[in-house]
Protein backbone atom coordinates (compact mmCIF):
# COMPACT_ATOMS: atom_id res chain seq x y z
CA UNK A 1 0.00 0.00 0.00
CA UNK A 2 2.67 2.45 1.11
CA UNK A 3 4.74 1.63 -1.93
CA UNK A 4 1.91 2.24 -4.33
CA UNK A 5 1.16 5.58 -2.69
CA UNK A 6 4.79 6.60 -3.10
CA UNK A 7 4.71 5.45 -6.72
CA UNK A 8 1.59 7.48 -7.31
CA UNK A 9 3.13 10.56 -5.74
CA UNK A 10 6.25 10.12 -7.85
CA UNK A 11 4.12 9.84 -10.96
CA UNK A 12 2.51 13.14 -10.08
CA UNK A 13 5.86 14.90 -9.99
CA UNK A 14 6.43 16.63 -13.26
CA UNK A 15 9.91 17.15 -14.40
CA UNK A 16 10.12 19.97 -16.94
CA UNK A 17 9.84 18.40 -20.36
CA UNK A 18 12.89 18.92 -22.49
CA UNK A 19 12.94 18.15 -26.15
CA UNK A 20 16.55 19.12 -26.52
CA UNK A 21 18.55 16.12 -27.57
CA UNK A 22 21.68 17.48 -29.11
CA UNK A 23 24.73 17.93 -26.96
CA UNK A 24 26.99 20.79 -27.84
CA UNK A 25 30.53 21.51 -26.83
CA UNK A 26 31.45 24.94 -25.54
CA UNK A 27 34.81 26.59 -25.09
CA UNK A 28 33.96 28.48 -21.94
CA UNK A 29 31.39 28.10 -19.15
CA UNK A 30 30.18 31.60 -20.07
CA UNK A 31 29.26 30.40 -23.56
CA UNK A 32 27.35 27.49 -22.14
CA UNK A 33 25.51 29.74 -19.69
CA UNK A 34 24.62 32.11 -22.51
CA UNK A 35 23.39 29.22 -24.62
CA UNK A 36 21.15 27.95 -21.82
CA UNK A 37 19.71 31.40 -21.19
CA UNK A 38 19.15 32.11 -24.87
CA UNK A 39 17.31 28.92 -25.75
CA UNK A 40 14.93 29.56 -22.87
CA UNK A 41 14.36 33.17 -23.92
CA UNK A 42 13.86 32.67 -27.63
CA UNK A 43 10.54 31.55 -29.01
CA UNK A 44 10.11 28.73 -31.44
CA UNK A 45 8.15 30.31 -34.27
CA UNK A 46 6.57 27.08 -35.45
CA UNK A 47 5.07 26.02 -32.13
CA UNK A 48 4.54 29.48 -30.82
CA UNK A 49 3.97 28.71 -27.18
CA UNK A 50 7.24 26.94 -26.74
CA UNK A 51 10.74 28.25 -26.47
CA UNK A 52 13.70 26.83 -28.36
CA UNK A 53 14.61 24.56 -25.45
CA UNK A 54 11.19 22.94 -25.26
CA UNK A 55 10.53 22.46 -28.92
CA UNK A 56 11.67 19.66 -31.12
CA UNK A 57 10.44 21.26 -34.32
CA UNK A 58 12.93 21.24 -37.15
CA UNK A 59 13.23 25.01 -37.03
CA UNK A 60 13.90 24.97 -33.28
CA UNK A 61 16.69 22.45 -33.82
CA UNK A 62 18.16 24.62 -36.55
CA UNK A 63 17.94 27.74 -34.43
CA UNK A 64 19.58 26.02 -31.44
CA UNK A 65 22.38 25.02 -33.78
CA UNK A 66 22.59 28.59 -35.01
CA UNK A 67 22.73 29.97 -31.46
CA UNK A 68 25.56 27.58 -30.67
CA UNK A 69 27.35 28.48 -33.89
CA UNK A 70 27.11 32.20 -33.18
CA UNK A 71 28.33 31.83 -29.60
CA UNK A 72 31.22 29.48 -30.21
CA UNK A 73 32.42 30.05 -33.76
CA UNK A 74 31.50 33.70 -34.17
CA UNK A 75 32.33 34.47 -30.52
CA UNK A 76 29.14 36.49 -30.25
CA UNK A 77 27.85 37.70 -26.91
CA UNK A 78 24.28 37.27 -25.73
CA UNK A 79 23.04 40.59 -27.03
CA UNK A 80 24.48 39.93 -30.49
CA UNK A 81 22.59 36.64 -30.72
CA UNK A 82 19.37 38.33 -29.61
CA UNK A 83 19.91 41.07 -32.23
CA UNK A 84 20.58 38.44 -34.89
CA UNK A 85 17.27 36.73 -34.16
CA UNK A 86 15.24 39.94 -33.87
CA UNK A 87 16.66 41.17 -37.17
CA UNK A 88 15.22 38.08 -38.85
CA UNK A 89 12.10 37.20 -36.91
CA UNK A 90 11.14 40.45 -35.17
CA UNK A 91 10.44 41.11 -31.49
CA UNK A 92 8.00 38.21 -31.52
CA UNK A 93 10.93 35.82 -31.19
CA UNK A 94 11.64 37.19 -27.69
CA UNK A 95 9.76 35.91 -24.68
CA UNK A 96 10.83 39.08 -22.93
CA UNK A 97 9.81 41.80 -25.37
CA UNK A 98 11.56 45.19 -25.21
CA UNK A 99 9.70 48.34 -24.18
CA UNK A 100 8.77 50.18 -27.36
CA UNK A 101 5.83 52.33 -28.40
CA UNK A 102 3.93 49.39 -29.89
CA UNK A 103 4.59 47.15 -26.87
CA UNK A 104 3.69 49.87 -24.34
CA UNK A 105 0.17 48.52 -23.89
CA UNK A 106 1.59 45.08 -23.20
CA UNK A 107 3.81 46.48 -20.48
CA UNK A 108 1.47 48.96 -18.89
CA UNK A 109 -1.95 47.29 -19.21
CA UNK A 110 -1.50 45.39 -15.90
CA UNK A 111 -0.70 48.67 -14.11
CA UNK A 112 -3.72 50.24 -15.77
CA UNK A 113 -5.95 47.47 -14.46
CA UNK A 114 -4.53 47.83 -10.94
CA UNK A 115 -5.21 51.59 -11.11
CA UNK A 116 -8.78 50.98 -12.28
CA UNK A 117 -9.25 48.49 -9.45
CA UNK A 118 -7.95 50.98 -6.85
CA UNK A 119 -10.27 53.71 -8.18
CA UNK A 120 -13.22 51.34 -8.04
CA UNK A 121 -12.31 50.27 -4.50
CA UNK A 122 -11.96 53.87 -3.31
CA UNK A 123 -15.35 54.90 -4.71
CA UNK A 124 -16.90 51.86 -3.11
CA UNK A 125 -15.31 52.61 0.27
CA UNK A 126 -16.34 56.27 0.10
CA UNK A 127 -19.91 55.29 -0.65
CA UNK A 128 -19.92 52.89 2.25
CA UNK A 129 -18.50 55.55 4.57
CA UNK A 130 -21.23 57.94 3.45
CA UNK A 131 -24.02 55.48 4.16
CA UNK A 132 -22.44 54.70 7.55
CA UNK A 133 -22.35 58.40 8.37
CA UNK A 134 -26.02 58.70 7.57
CA UNK A 135 -26.92 55.64 9.63
CA UNK A 136 -25.08 56.71 12.76
CA UNK A 137 -27.13 59.28 14.61
CA UNK B 1 -29.76 53.83 -13.88
CA UNK B 2 -26.06 53.92 -14.65
CA UNK B 3 -25.40 50.95 -12.45
CA UNK B 4 -27.71 48.71 -14.42
CA UNK B 5 -25.70 49.24 -17.57
CA UNK B 6 -22.32 48.61 -16.01
CA UNK B 7 -22.31 44.78 -16.20
CA UNK B 8 -23.62 44.77 -19.75
CA UNK B 9 -21.03 47.42 -20.64
CA UNK B 10 -18.18 45.34 -19.25
CA UNK B 11 -19.59 42.27 -20.95
CA UNK B 12 -19.78 43.95 -24.38
CA UNK B 13 -16.24 45.24 -23.97
CA UNK B 14 -15.09 41.69 -23.23
CA UNK B 15 -17.00 40.35 -26.23
CA UNK B 16 -15.44 43.02 -28.44
CA UNK B 17 -11.92 42.10 -27.27
CA UNK B 18 -12.57 38.39 -27.74
CA UNK B 19 -14.04 39.00 -31.19
CA UNK B 20 -10.94 40.90 -32.25
CA UNK B 21 -8.71 38.25 -30.71
CA UNK B 22 -10.48 35.43 -32.50
CA UNK B 23 -10.21 37.02 -35.93
CA UNK B 24 -6.47 37.64 -35.63
CA UNK B 25 -4.18 35.04 -37.10
CA UNK B 26 -1.46 34.20 -34.57
CA UNK B 27 0.57 32.46 -37.28
CA UNK B 28 0.92 35.75 -39.09
CA UNK B 29 3.99 37.29 -37.51
CA UNK B 30 4.93 40.62 -39.12
CA UNK B 31 8.30 40.30 -40.77
CA UNK B 32 10.90 42.86 -39.70
CA UNK B 33 12.46 42.48 -43.16
CA UNK B 34 9.75 44.38 -45.04
CA UNK B 35 11.16 47.65 -46.33
CA UNK B 36 14.71 46.37 -45.77
CA UNK B 37 17.25 45.09 -48.28
CA UNK B 38 16.78 41.43 -49.15
CA UNK B 39 19.33 39.21 -47.36
CA UNK B 40 22.05 37.94 -49.68
CA UNK B 41 22.41 34.34 -50.65
CA UNK B 42 24.44 32.42 -53.18
CA UNK B 43 22.93 28.99 -53.59
CA UNK B 44 23.26 26.11 -56.04
CA UNK B 45 20.60 25.82 -58.72
CA UNK B 46 18.59 22.63 -58.56
CA UNK B 47 20.29 19.76 -60.39
CA UNK B 48 22.91 22.09 -61.84
CA UNK B 49 26.46 23.01 -61.00
CA UNK B 50 25.95 26.78 -61.28
CA UNK B 51 24.84 28.98 -58.45
CA UNK B 52 22.47 31.90 -58.28
CA UNK B 53 23.21 34.94 -56.18
CA UNK B 54 20.74 37.60 -55.08
CA UNK B 55 23.13 40.21 -56.54
CA UNK B 56 22.43 38.87 -60.03
CA UNK B 57 18.77 39.74 -59.55
CA UNK B 58 19.40 43.43 -58.85
CA UNK B 59 17.52 45.65 -61.24
CA UNK B 60 14.49 43.43 -61.62
CA UNK B 61 11.38 42.79 -59.61
CA UNK B 62 11.32 39.22 -58.40
CA UNK B 63 9.37 36.84 -56.26
CA UNK B 64 10.94 34.44 -53.80
CA UNK B 65 8.76 31.45 -53.09
CA UNK B 66 9.96 29.17 -50.29
CA UNK B 67 8.74 25.64 -50.81
CA UNK B 68 9.58 21.99 -50.14
CA UNK B 69 8.36 18.67 -51.44
CA UNK B 70 7.50 17.61 -47.86
CA UNK B 71 5.24 20.59 -47.37
CA UNK B 72 1.60 19.79 -48.03
CA UNK B 73 0.31 23.34 -48.19
CA UNK B 74 2.92 24.06 -50.88
CA UNK B 75 1.00 21.67 -53.09
CA UNK B 76 -2.11 23.70 -52.42
CA UNK B 77 -0.64 26.91 -53.83
CA UNK B 78 1.47 25.33 -56.54
CA UNK B 79 -1.20 25.16 -59.26
CA UNK B 80 -1.88 28.83 -58.62
CA UNK B 81 1.79 29.67 -59.05
CA UNK B 82 2.00 27.68 -62.27
CA UNK B 83 -0.96 29.56 -63.69
CA UNK B 84 0.41 32.87 -62.46
CA UNK B 85 3.78 32.25 -64.12
CA UNK B 86 2.08 31.64 -67.47
CA UNK B 87 0.45 35.07 -67.41
CA UNK B 88 3.29 37.17 -66.04
CA UNK B 89 6.81 38.10 -67.05
CA UNK B 90 7.85 38.25 -63.41
CA UNK B 91 11.07 36.53 -62.32
CA UNK B 92 10.10 33.80 -59.91
CA UNK B 93 12.75 32.21 -57.74
CA UNK B 94 11.85 29.01 -55.92
CA UNK B 95 13.81 28.46 -52.74
CA UNK B 96 13.72 24.74 -52.19
CA UNK B 97 13.93 24.62 -48.41
CA UNK B 98 15.49 21.67 -46.55
CA UNK B 99 14.76 19.20 -49.28
CA UNK B 100 16.67 16.73 -51.41
CA UNK B 101 17.38 17.53 -55.09
CA UNK B 102 15.78 14.28 -56.21
CA UNK B 103 12.51 14.80 -54.40
CA UNK B 104 12.38 18.44 -55.42
CA UNK B 105 12.88 17.54 -59.08
CA UNK B 106 10.26 14.80 -58.96
CA UNK B 107 7.82 17.22 -57.43
CA UNK B 108 8.39 19.81 -60.16
CA UNK B 109 8.16 17.16 -62.88
CA UNK B 110 4.83 16.00 -61.55
CA UNK B 111 3.23 19.34 -60.73
CA UNK B 112 4.87 21.75 -63.16
CA UNK B 113 7.65 24.26 -62.74
CA UNK B 114 6.55 27.90 -62.45
CA UNK B 115 10.02 29.11 -61.45
CA UNK B 116 12.55 31.05 -63.48
CA UNK B 117 15.21 29.67 -61.13
CA UNK B 118 15.08 27.03 -58.43
CA UNK B 119 17.77 27.26 -55.77
CA UNK B 120 18.55 24.73 -53.08
CA UNK B 121 18.80 25.58 -49.42
CA UNK B 122 19.51 22.18 -47.95
CA UNK B 123 20.85 23.43 -44.63
CA UNK B 124 18.12 26.01 -44.13
CA UNK B 125 20.67 28.80 -43.60
CA UNK B 126 19.11 31.07 -46.25
CA UNK B 127 15.76 30.28 -44.65
CA UNK B 128 17.03 31.56 -41.30
CA UNK B 129 18.46 34.69 -42.93
CA UNK B 130 15.10 35.41 -44.53
CA UNK B 131 13.24 34.75 -41.28
CA UNK B 132 11.37 31.78 -42.72
CA UNK B 133 9.37 29.92 -40.09
CA UNK B 134 6.48 28.33 -41.96
CA UNK B 135 6.74 27.00 -45.48
CA UNK B 136 5.35 28.13 -47.90
CA UNK B 137 6.35 31.76 -47.71
CA UNK B 138 6.51 34.24 -50.56
CA UNK B 139 8.48 37.48 -50.71
CA UNK B 140 8.22 40.29 -53.26
CA UNK B 141 11.50 42.10 -53.94
CA UNK B 142 11.66 45.31 -55.96
CA UNK B 143 14.25 46.39 -58.54
CA UNK B 144 16.41 48.09 -55.91
CA UNK B 145 16.58 44.89 -53.87
CA UNK B 146 14.14 45.94 -51.12
CA UNK B 147 11.61 43.43 -49.75
CA UNK B 148 8.19 44.97 -50.33
CA UNK B 149 5.83 42.27 -49.14
CA UNK B 150 5.68 38.87 -47.54
CA UNK B 151 3.02 36.20 -47.68
CA UNK B 152 3.13 33.59 -44.92
CA UNK B 153 1.36 30.38 -45.69
CA UNK B 154 -0.12 29.27 -49.00
CA UNK B 155 -1.08 31.85 -51.60
CA UNK B 156 -4.73 31.96 -52.55
CA UNK B 157 -6.49 33.49 -55.52
CA UNK B 158 -7.79 36.19 -53.18
CA UNK B 159 -4.33 37.10 -51.91
CA UNK B 160 -3.02 37.20 -55.47
CA UNK B 161 -5.84 39.50 -56.63
CA UNK B 162 -6.02 41.72 -53.56
CA UNK B 163 -2.40 42.01 -52.57
CA UNK B 164 0.08 40.73 -55.14
CA UNK B 165 -1.37 42.10 -58.38
CA UNK B 166 -1.85 45.68 -57.11
CA UNK B 167 1.67 45.65 -55.66
CA UNK B 168 3.18 44.37 -58.91
CA UNK B 169 1.30 47.06 -60.79
CA UNK B 170 2.97 49.75 -58.69
CA UNK B 171 6.32 48.04 -59.29
CA UNK B 172 5.49 48.04 -63.00
CA UNK B 173 5.50 44.40 -63.90
CA UNK B 174 3.52 43.76 -67.06
CA UNK B 175 0.91 41.04 -67.19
Amino acid sequence: MKKSVIALLLACLNWPAQAMIESYRFETPQQEANYRELIFELRCLVCQNQNLADSNAQLAQDLRKQVHHLLVEKQADKQQVVDYMVQRYGDFVLYNPPLKTHTALLWFAPLLFVALGVIWLLTLLRKQANTLDKDTP
Amino acid sequence: MNKQWLPIGIFSLLVAFLAIGLTLNPKEVPSPLIGKPAPDFTLPLLKQTQTLSTRELQGRVWLLNVWASWCSSCKQEHALLVRFAQNHTLTMVGLNYKDTPLEAQNWLDALGNPYTFVVQDQTGQAGIDWGVYGVPETFVIDATGIIRHKFTGPLTQKRLDDELRPLLKTLEVSE
